[in-house]
């Protein structure tokens, strides 16, 4: 370890001296990879954040040559997508690339915030990562939802059409709202052009922006780890944490295992089950879009579809939307919300464990729910689960606060 | 205790959950279509029954008869022998004969495009709509349809399947209010004019029709498959190389 460390930070002389006189080159470096140290004691739930990086650039790369030939035009869009599949050399593998990747973003992103759910990696001195990280995932949600209108099917002119009338539902400005989105009395050619520019140009650039901005916040406080304690309160007389090891090489050749696992289930999927049965790549978007004929049955993509379910459960048009918002924007809080003195589940009672797993269960429920009809059962079971689902934040102030924790150990827990 | 209650009650959730999604799917069955997509003389037969009864109203603009030729081995001058009634280059796309206006104002609307038939809606929809055709008085058609009640399109097959009429049963369901509803549920199909195939020579042809139009729906699949398996070799090989490194790297850390 100390081998390492010496090479890269000696100065130099000739063209690395040269440049680092003029721009913080090695300095860069050593601060975000060599010299950056995080606990040893990562698991595998600390792979989710590289896994996300990976799939950003997997969209962008993908998404640059589908630009080459996609025609954001409704007359044509449809069509240049089966063009990119059947004529363009290796267009079916850039586009089930990217529609592939648009479902793993979530997926990983998902893990990713409930990795943090875990371990308490939003709570104190980490609140502002967890704040644009929260932000990164709405920005994550408006470049789904514009992308998925691109392919110009059936799926994915009716799916937009449902999600953006939902402004209409707000008092005064709704109706002029939802004008101002479509740019139209209804989803047309000129709301697919928008998009399409939201898509390729403002919405990549502001979650490039965010990404940079997130690990920027990470690395001035440091990694949290499994244990929830601080490993800057263990330091050897060089300054370097005793359980911290450097970014690189130590966690890029762990992530690397990772990202290989990773791969092998991402073109798992691309090559042997593009369509996912339908969660991926809808039935219905094989259709072009038709303004006089509804599908049979409107779902958002399954990414969408808990926070969808809780919209449907309420009967009110306006207040179904106010949940809906509330129930995406909820998480924000969360550092807030949570009042325990340990950050880590290993050291967390009874309670915030089975309010975690319950609350688990019913976001894969009202997942699954917000794929189904509405009506019956379901809406019943959306109800209670909705419910759920805000009791989880709403009385986290005060669960986690009479929780009964362990005591925290001096240095993380570590078995080689 | 208080967990293996929670357990308990979670499970019963989840018992819910299997139930209702059972009770959901009990509406109208398709037919499996057991097509076999790595059978080529399958494709090929299917290739020219469409072209024979389907290519006249029904266009596939996104798939070029070059591409058909690709994976159903065929040379560019059996493709235009057989296959090419419509089009004189083989990188030309299959186009209807009949003109679509013509179509929208014969049959009220024009019949779909069936590049994607089978991702939009499934082998199984295509190969139980094309045995589902029963004699209806008083329809424009003189047919109806049990997998697409009220379809505009006529019978074109009957030469082959010849006539069949459907028996309906009621079932009466009683809904979450206590209302009773009754419907109409198909119960089996009984021949009435014979066809020039048997009813066993009919399912194959329209198999094989089937087969084919699942193909054109993605005709780069045996493409990807075979890539896949490559690419999976080649991960498994970068994940031993990275488990190996990353030993290396971690040997001294305590």
């Amino acid at each position: 370890m100390a081998k390492i460390e010496s090479e890269v930070g000696k100065p130099k002389g000739g063209l690395m001296q040269w440049i680092d006189d003029r721009f913080p080159f090695t300095k860069t470096m050593e601060h975000h990879v060599t010299k950056y140290y995080a606990a040893k004691n990562f698991n595998w739930w600390y792979v989710f954040g590289v896994l996300a990086f990976i799939v950003l650039f997997i969209q962008l790369f993908t998404g640059i040559f589908l630009t080459m030939n996609y025609k954001p035009s409704a007359t044509e869009a449809f069509a240049s997508v089966e063009y990119i599949m059947r004529d363009v050399e290796w267009g079916w593998l850039i586009r089930y690339m990217h529609s592939t990747g648009a479902s793993f973003f979530f997926v990983v992103v998902y893990l990713h915030m409930f990795r943090a759910m875990l371990y308490g990696s939003y709570k104190k001195p980490r609140e502002l990562i967890w704040l644009i990280g929260m932000l990164i995932f709405f920005v994550l949600m408006a470049e789904a939802f514009a992308g998925y209108l691109l392919p110009w099917g059936q799926m994915s002119y009716w799916g937009a059409q449902v999600i953006i009338s939902l402004f209409g539902a707000i008092p005064v400005i709704g109706d002029g709202l939802v004008e101002f989105i479509r740019g139209d009395y209804s989803i047309s050619d000129i709301t697919l052009n928008r998009f399409f520019a939201l898509h390729v140009i403002l919405l990549p650039l502001v979650l490039i922006g965010l990404v940079f901005v997130h690990i920027v916040a990470l690395h001035e406080v440091g990694s949290n780890n499994p244990d929830g304690i601080e490993i800057k309160k263990n330091k050897g007389p060089d300054g370097v944490p005793l359980d911290g090891v450097p970014f690189h090489p130590h966690h890029t050749s762990k992530d690397l295992i990772g990202i290989a696992v990773f791969l092998m289930v991402f073109f798992a999927v691309v090559f042997f089950a593009p369509e996912m049965g339908g969660y991926f790549l809808e039935h219905a978007n094989f259709e072009p879009a038709n303004i006089s004929a509804t599908p049979e049955h409107i779902a958002p993509v399954w990414y969408f579809t808990p926070f969808y379910a809780i919209l449907r459960a309420v009967p009110d048009k306006l207040l179904g939307f106010i949940l809906f918002g509330l129930s995406v924007i909820l998480p924000v809080f969360l550092p807030w919300l949570d009042r325990a003195r340990v950050r880590s589940i290993r050291y967390r009672g009874w309670m915030y464990k089975s309010a975690l797993t319950i609350f688990v269960i019913t976001f894969l429920g009202l997942g699954w729910l917000g794929t189904m009809p509405a009506d019956g059962i379901y809406v019943l079971l959306a109800r209670i689960l909705s419910v759920v689902y805000f009791l989880f934040f709403l009385l986290m102030p005060y669960y986690t606060s009479i929780d009964k924790t362990k005591p925290l150990p001096d240095r993380v827990v570590y078995h080689g | 205790m208080d967990k293996f209650k929670m357990i308990a009650r979670l499970a019963l959730i989840g018992a819910a959950f299997v139930s209702t999604q059972a009770f959901a799917a009990g509406g109208a069955s398709l037919e499996h279509a057991n097509i076999d997509p790595n059978n080529v003389p399958s494709l090929q037969r299917g290739a020219a029954n469409f072209m024979n009864y389907c290519s006249g109203c029904h266009s596939a603009k996104y798939v070029r008869y070059s591409t058909i030729g690709k994976y159903l081995e065929l040379s560019d001058e059996q493709l235009i022998e057989n296959l090419m009634f419509n089009a004189e280059k083989t990188f030309e796309t299959i186009n209807a004969a009949m003109p679509a206006a013509d179509a929208e104002r014969w049959f009220g609307s024009a019949p779909p495009d069936l590049s994607l038939m089978a991702r939009a809606k499934g082998a199984d929809y295509i190969y139980s709509f094309l045995k589902g055709f029963y004699v209806e008085e008083g329809s424009p058609t003189g047919v109806n349809n049990t997998v697409l009640s009220g379809t505009s399109m006529p019978h074109v097959l009957w030469k082959l399947q010849g006539f069949q009429v459907a028996h309906f049963e009621e079932r009466i369901e009683t809904d979450a209010d206590g209302n009773e509803i009754v419907s109409q549920v198909f119960k089996e199909f009984e021949q009435v004019t014979p066809g020039s195939m048997s009813p066993e020579e009919y399912e194959g042809f329209v198999r094989d029709t089937t087969n084919f139009l699942a193909h054109i729906a993605e005709p780069m699949r045996s493409d990807r498959q075979k890539l896949g398996v490559w690419v999976m070799i080649y991960l498994v090989i970068l994940l031993i190389l990275a488990i190996a490194l990353k030993k290396e790297i971690w040997r001294d850390v305590k």
